[in-house]
């Protein structure tokens, strides 16, 4: 006899809805996308899912599985206990728009307040491998947003509008540590953004699919970046009287 | 009744946001026009960012001999001389640039010892000459495309499907839509249109491509009254997962035998030294992907049916920096340690040299004002594609695509909207909830699957392809009753029944042209036409949509001018 498993999923919209129990055939390897997909194919054609590549590489199929936020396509139903219902509920923080599809369009209009890449002027196009090494971390985000779905800034006091999120300190990390970027968002990340905001329970970076260590490598950084900059005139005296030492020799 | 959707105007749309579609729409952008960009998924989800390999560009970086006659030349050599001449030339010479710019943009690549962009071995190319990072290149490059286009002012339509094109007077005029969240409707208003909707291979049941990729944008044009050409040429790509059976066909980099990869059968030996004693594992995909068919053909496959692929051989540090993904990707999905042993490995169906019929300079369509790019586009690859030179295809042929559209659109008058036509085109849409039976989407696409799978793959034959024509017959008739559940609203069994209609397009397209060439070229092998025949060296098969039907004709392959004629004399393999 083929081994089945109860899927517990979120039936419903943002007026509301339900969780509804479905039975699924499980085959050796299977991830919780499949089980969605045949849940779609066989029991619910109108059961809503976003999801793309099922190769853990796009992004798409977040969801809280078990109460704990995942991709559902690297989610293998073996790992989970299948003797009890596995419940797959939407990402929290983010407005319901049908089952397990969110409004993630927040996410979109805060990228738009970061400015892209601009090279410093004049230079020459001569990297080497361990500056680009030092920012491979940040550049392998894939926007799941599952770090803003737990992050308890956004999850729990709703600070969308003050607060960008994990995966934006991300990006500008990735931005700000480019080799030859020639810009400063340090500005920005103190007053739109809201670094300050964020006091490091590292929930962001528990849940990262890429294992970006998100609050020692990028968010921490940039506090200290900001200290620097608004905070620490001192320092930023002492750092560019060292600067001049150094360039002297 | 058609008050019921909102209208939006540009100068050009562009349907797809992937590499090819997010370049248009920067180049369209630069010339002044305004610019939307229609997508079935969200923003910097499309197919490009599994790109994992590299792009391909003579820079010489990394050996100084390389230059755009050498890569000309693999590129026709790898499509066995079906491509369009012209366009592979543009690509060669152009892709460098399209690579420095987008590093001017602020993709990352890997580097060389003296910090200039590092570039690795691939099948077909004589030298090292894939820029990449790591195996994560097409990630690196749609955020790039992505950050730049949403600063520089591109309107993104998200989750937004386009279901048909419309046009005044034979030329392009617009585009019919819904949004997928809201099922509600939305009719774009432009004078040119970028088709960028990328391959078809979700008609197969074993493929590394996503839900998305399932020919709209051909199937848009062929209706449209634009050719296809080439259709019959469909890249299994040699190297999909096999096991366990959830992964099957996703896809595993060629970046691995790039890297120094072997593949074995279940006894040991290193096969391709019986296909192809000189590349061995870097010979081009349509090879290599036979071979592995073969070898589990005739019984030495693996316990799951494949090939074993290994790289454990070299150290595991290298691997897990070179090949990150891939480390992962076997490490969760199937309890593999690539450092440690060998994965298994068989082809997939993963991309589509035929698409919509284009000029080389312009990338416009035989329709005016509409235009194509990227994997949607037919003549590059001819019958079989370089790994790498997508990515190159998507820069150099988006960039000129936005550039031509952009072009267009200042040259002609705003076109007018026919009712009629949006009319017809809410009714279709909508068709499958006043449907009554209980025939499935989901049912026919899998069955379609089927017949995709086992009668139009790797080894085709006459009575398979014509098994496949009847039975796709079955599938369009079933698909035409298929009802839906359930309201409007994010609804995916109601978007699927939109996606089978392309599918069942394409597929069609596929199996005629494929019945019809009576050789074995590239990607196409027909086991009752084992050769390739000489008379099919110099003709594309083209598909037409005419008076409801689907018609296949030939065209004479553009004749090359003796300076090119010359390079790929030079140096014959």
């Amino acid at each position: 006899m083929m081994k089945e498993a109860t899927l517990r999923v979120f039936r419903g919209d943002s007026k509301g809805g339900q969780t509804v129990d479905y039975r699924v055939p499980i085959a050796p390897g299977m991830v919780v996308l499949d089980a969605l997909h045949y849940i779609q194919g066989h029991l619910a054609p109108d059961l809503a899912v976003r999801w793309n590549c099922k190769a853990g590489k796009c992004g798409s199929c977040s969801a809280e599985v078990n109460g704990r936020p995942r991709l559902t396509c690297k989610t293998r139903m073996d790992d989970l206990p299948v003797d009890q219902p596995i419940t797959v509920l939407p990402m929290k923080s983010f407005p319901r728009i049908k089952d397990l599809v969110t409004d993630v369009s927040w996410n979109y209009r805060v990228n738009r307040k970061i400015p892209a890449f601009e090279p410093r002027p004049g230079v020459e196009w001569k990297i080497s491998q361990l500056d680009v090494d030092r920012v491979q971390e940040f550049r392998k985000c894939i926007e799941c947003f599952l770090c803003q779905n737990v992050c308890h800034v956004l999850r729990e006091h709703d600070k969308m509008e003050q607060f960008a999120g994990p995966r934006f300190f991300v990006r500008i990390a990735g931005l700000e540590m480019h080799p030859l970027d020639g810009r400063d968002r340090a500005g920005l990340l103190k007053d739109q953004l809201g670094i300050g905001f964020c006091n490091i329970t590292k929930c962001c970076t528990e849940v990262c699919p890429e294992e970006i260590r998100i609050t020692d490598n990028a968010i921490i950084p940039l506090k200290e970046r900001v200290v620097d900059e608004f905070y620490d005139p001192l320092t930023m005296l002492f750092r560019k009287f060292r600067g001049d030492k150094v360039q002297s020799v | 009744m058609t008050a019921n959707y909102e209208t939006r105007e540009h100068d050009v749309l562009i349907i797809g946001a992937g590499g090819a579609g997010l370049r248009a729409a920067l180049e369209a952008l630069a010339q002044g026009a305004s610019v939307g960009v229609v997508c079935k998924s969200l923003l910097g989800k499309a197919h490009t960012v599994m790109a994992e390999g590299g792009i391909a560009a003579a820079m010489a970086n990394v050996d100084p001999a390389d230059n755009w006659k050498t890569h000309f030349r693999d590129t026709m050599r790898g499509g066995k001389f079906l491509n369009n001449w012209r366009m592979a030339q543009l690509h060669a010479q152009e892709a460098p640039d399209r690579v420095r710019e987008l590093e001017q943009w602020g993709a990352l690549f890997d580097r060389t010892e003296d910090g200039a962009i590092l570039q690795r071995a691939f099948g077909g190319h004589t030298f090292k000459r894939l820029c990449h990072v790591g195996d994560r290149t097409g990630l690196e490059m749609i955020r790039t495309l992505q950050d730049r286009g949403v600063h520089q002012g591109i309107d993104v339509y998200m989750e937004c499907t386009v279901t048909r094109l419309l046009t005044d007077g034979g030329r392009v005029a617009g585009a019919f839509a819904y949004w997928r969240e809201t099922g509600r409707l939305i009719v774009f208003k432009a004078k040119s249109i970028v088709i960028a909707t990328g391959g078809i291979g979700k008609a197969w049941r074993v493929t590394s491509n996503s839900w998305e990729y399932t020919g709209d944008g051909m199937a848009l044009a062929c209706e449209a009254g634009a050719e296809l050409m080439d259709m019959e040429f469909v890249q299994f790509h040699p190297t999909g997962m096999v096991w366990p059976p959830g992964v099957q066909g996703i896809l595993v980099t060629e970046a691995v035998r790039g890297e120094g990869g072997i593949l074995r059968n279940k006894v040991g030996e290193r096969f391709m030294e019986r296909y192809d004693p000189k590349r061995m594992e870097l010979s081009t995909r349509d090879v290599v992907a036979r071979s592995i068919y073969t070898e589990v053909k005739e019984g030495r496959g693996t316990e799951h049916g494949g090939a074993y692929l290994d790289i454990s051989h070299k150290p595991a540090e290298y691997v897990k920096k070179k090949l990150p993904s891939m480390y992962h990707q076997f490490k969760e999905l199937a309890d593999v340690d690539i450092t440690k042993g060998p994965m298994e490995v068989g082809p997939t169906c993963h991309y589509m040299m035929g698409g919509v019929r284009v000029d080389a300079e312009t990338a416009q369509s035989t329709v005016p004002g509409l235009f194509a790019a990227g994997e949607a586009a037919a003549g590059l690859h001819g019958s079989n594609r370089l790994g790498g030179n997508s990515l190159s295809d998507l820069l150099v042929f988006g960039r000129r695509a936005g550039l031509a559209a952009a072009d267009h659109a200042k040259r002609v008058a705003a076109p007018s909207l026919d009712n009629a036509q949006i009319e017809q085109a809410e009714k279709e849409l909508l068709a499958p909830f006043s449907n009554t039976g209980t025939e499935s989407p989901y049912a026919v696409h899998r069955d379609l699957q089927e017949v995709m799978q086992n009668l139009v793959g790797i080894y085709r034959t006459q009575e398979d392809l014509k098994k496949a024509l009847l039975d796709l017959e079955k599938l369009k008739a079933r698909a035409a009753k298929a009802s839906v559940e359930g309201s409007r609203l994010f609804n995916p069994g109601w978007h699927l029944s939109y996606d089978l209609k392309s599918m069942l397009i394409v597929s069609e397209a596929v199996t005629l042209s494929a019945l019809a060439r009576t050789e074995s070229r590239g990607a196409h092998s027909r086991i009752d036409y084992p050769n390739a025949d000489p008379v099919w060296e110099k003709k594309n098969n083209i598909i037409v949509h005419e008076g409801g039907e689907m018609k296949r004709r030939e065209s004479p392959v553009p004749e090359m001018p003796p300076d090119l004629k010359q390079i790929l004399a030079e140096d014959k393999a």
